[in-house]
């Protein structure tokens, strides 16, 4: 589950980790409201306004309504004319970004609409730096990267000079050792206060990951003040979905309008479904199975509409439900159902096809290959409803026989 | 022979909610050698599992079976009392990783986690936990583990599953048993097939199993199923290339998967360009692994790959 930049901040505020201050704003004035109090406190006159997406790039992002306006913008109309001249600017942009579509490398052309603003405080950046706790699954452990290369994409950094990329694995029963940060305040070329204050940020960053179940923490740009502070001034985030139910504070903070919609409604089924763009629908049992019938579509030259898990435990509810959120893409041109019985039963399967089609019809050619567990019961199922279904024999000759009738 | 179970294990089930008692009931009827059971709050009653025989699993058996399982509190007890070398975990996964662990500290030398949906920092923990014993953890999030006709453990159909020379290791549940079917078909059949489970963190990876059937007289090749995530498939090529004198067919899935998204199981999510398909297929391939281009392949990758290690 991944999370608003105002959010992480704020949780990680919570943990004793530096961040600049900043205020929500869903309305303009919310906006303006927060200018006054963050130039009281921060001793600068400089204000951020930062549009909240689950996407990155945006300061290099454009408003689709307002195309000189970017993501992410500094205000430093305050330094020459105050605090009023500060809060006018704010207002101004404020207005064009709330409501309108952003658009960012991440967001894909269609771009995401920006409820929310983070109006924060500026900072005397002397330094920008990369840090990231990620796990390592060729150790099984959290990894704490470093970078000098603050506000890069990681992954450039890492083609391009990876000799620049610092790492400490962290051992789980001894969390980052005070050595390990020492090492990574080292190698960034932290001294004195700065030095100081990058080893408790990195301490309690890495305590933050393994207690608070992130799957992704990624500070870029981490930020050193002219002043000697650490401090994140962006903060991406992503938690363990498993491990949410020892968190409900952050299971809060789910913000469902950032999720495809029928991803969510399938999940309340306990289906696991990715939405893409092909026309060939696929319901399929197992994860592995599922991609693979992807590929196989693909391979005898169609495209997969979805990604459809249904699971091992499915009731013919489910299935139901699942049929009916495939059939609902308006780009689906035929189903492939591709079940190989374990748990699952086939004859769920068959009565799960067989009840959906009979709520919502089938106007697309329909395939269906069955084997395990009940495979008989689930044909006979099919064989009995009447039903236009093409029987396939192999996975293959059904992915050859769906994208042949979808043509 | 076989590895890691064979009619000698004397499997503990923990956990006997209701998968855990379908599973259970399955695996007896399979003929695996149950001799106890942990659930908190059931210790000292007894579970009464009797049925239809499936003879497709242990020969020679009676067409019914009728078998009363003890239940204990704890591992250590039931470990001490049945002398259970095995054990299989249905525990639901907010307590899953301490029910590995107590297996563990039983000392017990299998454990094979079923369970779905496992935190990954439990799995940190319990990885690290397992470092300094003897205690080999098989998946989570795994079918299981099975050496036909003689030890089920696990979610796997059973009457898939026939006695031969091949091993067959898997991240994915459905497409291990894609590959034992046709194994089956094909007349190869399989000395053991073992789902190392779709976490991003587990406790066996390809490397170990690979070592295992290495070491196996009657395994007299492999098949390996991996998917997108991680570079566990790029380690075990590296590892055929030097060590495997055996034959290996593979087949590897998400070719289609769009990055950053996970694909059902947690570790199968392509991230920053590492763990695509194309990637693990092309270091299978550079080891001398027959890669199947579909599923519907992997029988005909194997026997391929057996035709031309006797053709060398």
């Amino acid at each position: 589950m991944k999370i608003h930049e105002y959010q992480a901040k704020r949780l990680m505020a919570q943990r004793g980790i530096a961040v600049p201050a900043g205020r929500v704003a869903t309305t303009p004035d919310e906006a303006v409201a927060a200018v006054r109090p963050l130039i009281e406190a921060g001793g600068t006159p400089v204000v951020v306004v930062k549009s909240q997406i689950h996407a990155g790039g945006r300061g290099k992002g454009r408003f689709v309504e307002h195309g000189e306006v970017a993501g992410v913008n500094v205000v430093t109309d305050g330094l020459a004319g105050g605090p009023a001249a500060a809060e006018a600017k704010v207002r101004e942009l404020a207005e064009k970004m709330l409501g309108s579509t952003l658009v960012t490398v991440q967001t894909g052309p269609e771009g995401k609409t920006v409820q929310r603003l983070y109006v924060e405080q500026g900072v005397r950046i002397a330094r920008e730096l990369y840090l990231s706790v990620v796990l390592d699954r060729a150790t099984g452990r959290n990894l704490l990267m470093a970078s000098t290369e603050g506000g890069t994409e990681i992954e450039e950094v890492a083609a391009e000079t990876p000799e620049k990329i610092l790492r400490e694995t962290i051992d789980p029963a001894v969390g980052l050792a005070d050595y390990q940060a020492r090492r990574l305040a080292l190698g960034l070329g932290l001294s004195g206060d700065a030095a100081k204050n990058g080893v408790a940020f990195m301490k309690a960053l890495a305590r933050f990951a393994a207690e608070m179940d992130t799957d992704l923490i990624e500070i870029n740009p981490l930020v050193v003040t002219e002043e000697g502070g650490v401090m994140a001034l962006d903060g991406k985030m992503g938690f363990d979905d498993n491990a949410l139910f020892r968190h409900p504070d952050v299971a809060e903070l789910r913000d469902e309008s950032e999720e495809d919609p029928a991803e969510l409604e399938a999940s309340a089924y306990g289906l696991s479904f990715i939405k893409l763009e092909g026309s060939i629908g696929c319901l399929v049992n197992g994860a592995g199975l599922a991609m693979a019938t992807m590929d196989t579509i693909k391979q005898v030259g169609g495209e997969p509409a979805n990604f459809l898990d249904v699971g091992g435990g499915a009731t013919t509810e489910n299935v139901t439900a699942a049929f009916k959120i495939i059939t609902r893409d308006p780009n689906v041109k035929g189903i492939f159902v591709n079940i190989f019985g374990g748990i699952m039963k086939c004859d769920t399967i068959a009565e799960g096809v067989v009840e959906a089609v009979k709520q919502v019809g089938l106007e697309v050619p329909l395939v269906v290959r069955l084997e395990g567990t009940n495979v008989e019961l689930g044909k006979r199922i099919i064989d009995a409803s009447g039903l236009d279904v093409v029987n396939a024999s192999d996975m293959k000759d059904g992915a050859a026989k769906i994208v042949e009738a979808a043509r | 022979m076989s590895v890691l179970v064979g009619s000698d294990t004397r499997l503990l089930v923990q956990g006997l909610g209701s998968a855990g008692r379908f599973h259970t009931d399955k695996a007896i009827a399979y003929g695996t050698n149950v001799v106890a059971g942990v659930h908190p709050g059931k210790g000292g009653s007894s579970l009464r599992f009797e049925g239809e025989t499936d003879h497709s699993g242990v020969p020679g058996r009676d067409d019914r079976y009728d078998v009363e399982v003890p239940m204990f509190e704890t591992v250590r007890e039931a470990v001490a009392r049945t002398g259970a070398n095995a054990s299989v975990v249905y525990v639901p996964p907010f307590a899953a990783a301490d029910a590995i662990l107590e297996a563990a500290d039983a000392g017990l030398e299998l454990v094979v986690a079923i369970t779905e949906g496992i935190p990954v920092q439990d799995m940190v923990i319990v990885k690290r936990a397992l470092q300094c014993g003897g205690t080999r953890l098989i998946g989570p999030n795994c079918p299981g583990v099975i050496t036909p006709h003689a030890c089920k453990i696990g979610i796997m159909p059973g009457y898939i599953h026939e006695g031969g020379r091949i091993g067959v290791v898997s991240r994915s549940g459905t497409l291990t048993y894609e590959a034992v079917k046709q194994l089956s078909d094909v007349g190869l059949g399989q000395t053991t097939a073992i789902g190392i489970g779709g976490d991003p963190v587990n406790g066996t990876n390809f490397v170990d199993v690979l070592k295992l059937f290495a070491a196996d007289e009657s395994t007299e090749g492999v098949i390996m199923i991996g998917e997108i995530g991680g570079t566990a498939e790029e380690d075990a090529a590296a590892w055929i290339a030097e060590h495997l004198g055996k034959p290996v067919a593979g087949f590897i899935a998400g070719t289609t998967a769009p990055p950053g998204k996970r694909m059902g199981h947690a570790g199968a999510i392509v991230s920053g360009g590492l763990g695509t398909a194309d990637a693990k297929i092309a270091a299978l391939e550079g080891a001398g692994v027959v890669v199947a281009s579909t599923p519907s392949d992997m029988g005909s990758a194997m026997v391929e790959a057996m035709r031309r290690a006797s053709a060398a």
